[in-house]
């Protein structure tokens, strides 16, 4: 069963930015992009585990602050020449509320 | 339902055009292809390496059949066309196969220029244009044993080496006296041919063929004046004509080749033409370069996008023979008025010339030593004046681009292992790997598919060398326009302009004015949007947070393990006792786990957690400090020594200077990182001539340097003036500044700047015109009051409070 979490209005993350939620075990980056989709996955980059939350945020791909490689916020996927997966995660927007699916162990945390 | 497309000539030219259109509008027409030859599309000018035997056929293949699978290309092979049914639009086959058209697209390429001498049919002489040829030459030399080549021009000279390389004796007969005389001037043709003869190639000059004679196969060739030379293989390598008689046939307007417009369309609006058959302004291109650009503007036009205009090309020249590097572009003999330079080493085998009219480059011979010939030919393509360096532009561009690594840009004589691009640790082999295996035509591509001189950009000029010796002339030199980024077709000077002449005053408005093709930008194109429109309206522009870089949103210098480092501004290198202990507590209190004193005399302190910088920047700005601006793009220190209060040799008082400077000029945005330095005597213990602005104090004033550079390739700095009083010190400064704030490319250092736009033209508006110099000056000021608002105050205040705060489950 999906575990959905409350996490944040909307207008919390910035339109093209990110938001971090920490959890016990692992840092999840939320995107908003500028039609105000949401996509949330783990902040850490395939190549060198960048923080992805600190880069800029185009289209609904994320360029990484440390190297510039171009990750696809709906696959986690690295985009062009690179190769590469970092985790994704489901998310929700109901009545500008997010909703975040979080794995079992970290919803209990 | 889709339109119907159909492509003639599965060449080069032709399926560039498909990709190019594939790119932009995918869904567009049900393409179908038609191509004589019974392959897929190769690359047709790197056949010389495969008769050399340092390439196979399969190296050399570009698309392969599932590619044509891949895109749903209807594709037939080893059929040609033989007639165009322009009333019903639809083009026929030899074989009967018939295709409707809404579009049609000729690239049929050209035809070897056979010379009409008697015994031309015979069994034995073939021309050098496809793989069949190729073949045929490869069992020709196993089966004998001497060839003669008609022709020493490029197409003729690559036969010949390729023979020679098989172990036939090969003979050159040339009609004229010098080879390659459309490239070369006659001193690099006669070090050309003194080098071919070494390797074993024999030459006929002045030698006008009559006929080839021999009963059945070929046997020899006899020329005008009588006499005779043997041979079992005769090779036309004389020239192309365009292939234009199925345009003809059809009643399309022909001269050389097909005439078109620049669009590339035909005398018929539904008929395109593109490459070797194409005739554009009078020009048919026999060279690859140009048959992209046509490429690029037909397939624009074919998506029905319609902006693309094509304009002719400047084409260069590069001789495939391995271990001879000659580079020649442009109108290399010289006319009356206009001026020579050359350099000639004949023990060495180099020699260089550049013919220069008004200072600019007209035309460039280049034999020996050719890692200079992409830069000439930049150089005149865009007209640069050369004025400012014309004194050392023979001994190439060693100040910038090459990292200083000097004898080891001869980057075809480095081994494989040898690496190229040291920020991605990336080997010349690979390079070359990914050059022929992906079929790699420029160096974007390059970029994207190696990563190499992605990072830092010093090992530019090594890997267009390779692409350059790797693809021949088909090299496609960086276009003399260069688009800002793939989401604009408009230079950085063209984004500029419009933001000034337009008023545009916000992301959006750009975009949509200059009819960006992506929504949001991208990560190169945002902050360089951002930093323009700051740049020309201070006051009104609102400064976007998510179009900059995440240091200059978090005000730190974001660190390899996420952390941020932080570096407090101590205005020029001065420090009181109680701010040492404010930065010693400020690391104990948030457990700083490292300290280290800076290049730009500050003190870094390293591993902040992103939420403990608004704290930390609390107590730091109580205690005096303001950001140091050591993350941005931005004004970051001055340097000084310890000048006339202290030191027995200072002149004047660098240490208060340096102060005056920065507290001008601190929390600008710039272009690129700004490095100032004041230095009190002529012994230069600041280092002020590797700086962007450079002081040196002497006796009598004032020295200003400018463009200096201490990173990635150090250049020292020019001498812009020399002034008397500190006030003027101060004007200048803040006049150099925003012009080169106003002026240089995001990203662009002062260095690269300087060499761009040239010494001369910035100390003429700066000293000559005092009006312009003051007014740059007062801009500078208006700038700076938006500016010196202390971004560690306002959000050790709260301002983007969001930027430092964790989500937490509710």
């Amino acid at each position: 069963m999906t575990n959905w979490t409350e996490i944040a209005k909307l207008e919390d993350i910035p339109k093209l930015g990110s938001r971090v939620l920490k959890t016990d075990t692992v840092n999840i980056a939320l995107f908003r992009t500028s039609t105000d989709e949401v996509f949330a996955i783990k902040d850490a980059c395939p190549h060198k585990q960048g923080p992805l939350s600190q880069g800029i945020v185009h289209g609904t791909s994320v360029t990484c602050p440390l190297h510039n490689w171009k990750i696809d916020l709906a696959s986690g996927e690295a985009l062009g020449p690179d190769e590469g997966c970092t985790n994704t995660y489901d998310v929700k927007i109901e009545n500008g509320t997010v909703y975040l699916a979080l794995p079992a162990k970290e919803a209990a945390a | 339902m889709k339109e119907k497309l159909v492509l003639i000539g599965n060449g080069m030219a032709g399926v560039r055009t498909l990709e190019e259109l594939l790119k932009i509008a995918p869904e567009k027409y049900d393409i179908t292809v038609f191509g004589a030859e019974p392959y897929g599309n190769y690359n047709r000018i790197m056949l010389s390496p495969v008769l050399a035997g340092e390439k196979t056929v399969d190296d050399i293949m570009l698309n392969d059949e599932q590619w044509y699978i891949d895109n749903d290309i209807s594709l037939y092979k080893g059929k040609s066309v033989t007639e165009i049914d322009r009333v019903n639009k639809k083009v026929v086959a030899e074989d009967g196969t018939t295709a409707d058209y809404d579009r049609l697209l000729l690239a049929t390429g050209s035809n070897p220029f056979m010379i009409p001498v008697p015994g031309k049919d015979k069994d034995g002489v073939i021309a050098f244009r496809d793989i069949y040829d190729v073949d045929t030459m490869l069992q020709a030399s196993k089966d004998y044993k001497k060839a003669v080549v008609i022709g020493g021009g490029l197409l003729g000279l690559e036969a010949a080496n390729g023979l020679m390389k098989q172990g036939m004796d090969v003979t050159v007969v040339h009609l004229l006296d010098s080879l390659m005389e459309r490239q070369l001037d006659k001193p690099a043709s006669s070090l050309l041919k003194a080098s071919l003869e070494e390797r074993g190639m024999k030459f006929l000059m002045e030698a006008a063929t009559e006929e080839i004679i021999g009963n059945g196969r070929v046997q020899g060739v006899r020329f005008k004046d009588g006499t005779e030379v043997e041979a079992d293989l005769v090779v036309m390598g004389v020239g192309i004509v365009p292939n234009t008689g199925l345009a003809k046939a059809t009643g399309l307007h022909c001269e050389r080749g097909v005439v078109v417009n620049d669009v590339m369309q035909t005398f018929d609006p539904a008929i395109y033409a593109v490459g070797e058959c194409a005739q554009h302004r009078g020009i048919a291109y026999g060279l690859v370069a140009p048959l992209f650009e046509q490429g690029k503007v037909a397939a624009n036009q074919l998506a029905g996008l319609g902006y693309a205009y094509y304009q002719g090309s400047v084409t260069s020249t590069k001789l495939k023979v391995t271990g001879i590097d000659l580079f020649s572009a442009g109108d290399f003999n010289e006319e009356q008025g206009d001026e020579v330079i050359s350099l000639q080493d004949q023990a060495a085998g180099t020699y260089k010339k550049l013919v220069l009219k008004d200072d600019r480059i007209k035309g460039a011979v280049l034999y020996g030593d050719t890692i200079d010939g992409t830069w000439y030919f930049q150089l005149m393509r865009e007209e640069t004046s050369i004025a400012d360096f014309r004194k050392t532009i023979l001994f190439g561009q060693h100040d910038l681009g090459d990292a200083g690594h000097g004898d080891e840009t001869r980057v075809m004589a480095l081994s494989d292992d040898a690496e190229i691009c040291g920020c991605n640790g990336v080997c010349k082999g690979d390079i070359v790997n990914a050059i022929s295996k992906h079929g790699l035509f420029t160096l974007e591509d390059v970029r994207a598919r190696t990563k190499a001189s992605s990072s830092c950009g010093s090992c530019t000029g090594l890997v267009e060398a390779l692409l350059a010796s790797t693809v021949g002339e088909g090299y496609d030199a960086s276009p003399n326009k260069q688009a800002m980024c793939k989401c604009t077709e408009y230079s950085h000077d063209e984004v500029i302009a419009a933001i000034k002449q337009n008023e545009l005053k916000s992301i959006p408005a750009v975009r949509e004015f200059l009819e960006w093709k992506t929504p949001d930008g991208c990560a190169a194109c945002r902050p360089a949007l951002n930093y323009y429109l700051l740049a020309r309206w201070p006051e009104e522009y609102q400064d976007d947070a998510q179009s900059r870089f995440i240091n200059e949103r978090a005000h730190g210098n974001i660190q390899k393990d996420g952390t941020y480092s932080v570096v407090p501004r101590m205005f020029g290198g001065l420090v009181k006792p109680n701010e040492l202990r404010a930065i010693a507590d400020v690391c104990d209190k948030y457990d700083v786990p490292e300290m280290k004193v800076t290049g730009g005399q500050r003190i870094d302190l390293f591993g902040v957690k992103k939420e403990d910088l608004p704290p930390m920047w609390k107590d730091l700005t109580d205690a005096g400090f303001v950001s140091g601006h050591a993350y941005g793009k931005a004004m970051r220190t001055v340097k000084t020594c310890a000048g006339k209060t202290w030191c027995r040799f200072g002149t004047q008082n660098s240490t208060g200077l340096g102060v005056q400077l920065e507290e001008l000029t601190w929390g600008s945005w710039m272009p690129h990182k700004f490095k100032l330095a004041v230095s009190g005597c002529p012994r230069n213990c600041a280092e002020a001539t590797i700086k962007d602005f450079g002081v040196v104090c002497v006796d009598s004033g004032y020295e200003l340097h400018v463009g200096g550079n201490g990173g990635i390739k150090v250049r020292v700095t020019d001498l812009l003036t020399k002034v008397d009083t500190e006030e003027e010190v101060l004007e200048y400064c803040g006049a150099f500044t925003q012009m080169y704030r106003e002026e240089a490319h995001y990203l662009e250092r002062t260095a690269p700047w300087v060499e761009r736009v040239g010494l001369t033209s910035i100390k003429k508006r700066l000293l000559d015109d005092e009006t312009e110099r003051k007014a740059l000056y007062e801009r500078f000021i208006i700038g700076q009051k938006v500016s010196q608002v202390d971004p560690w105050k306002a959000r050790a205040e709260g301002e983007a409070a969001h930027e430092f705060t964790p989500l937490k489950i509710a």
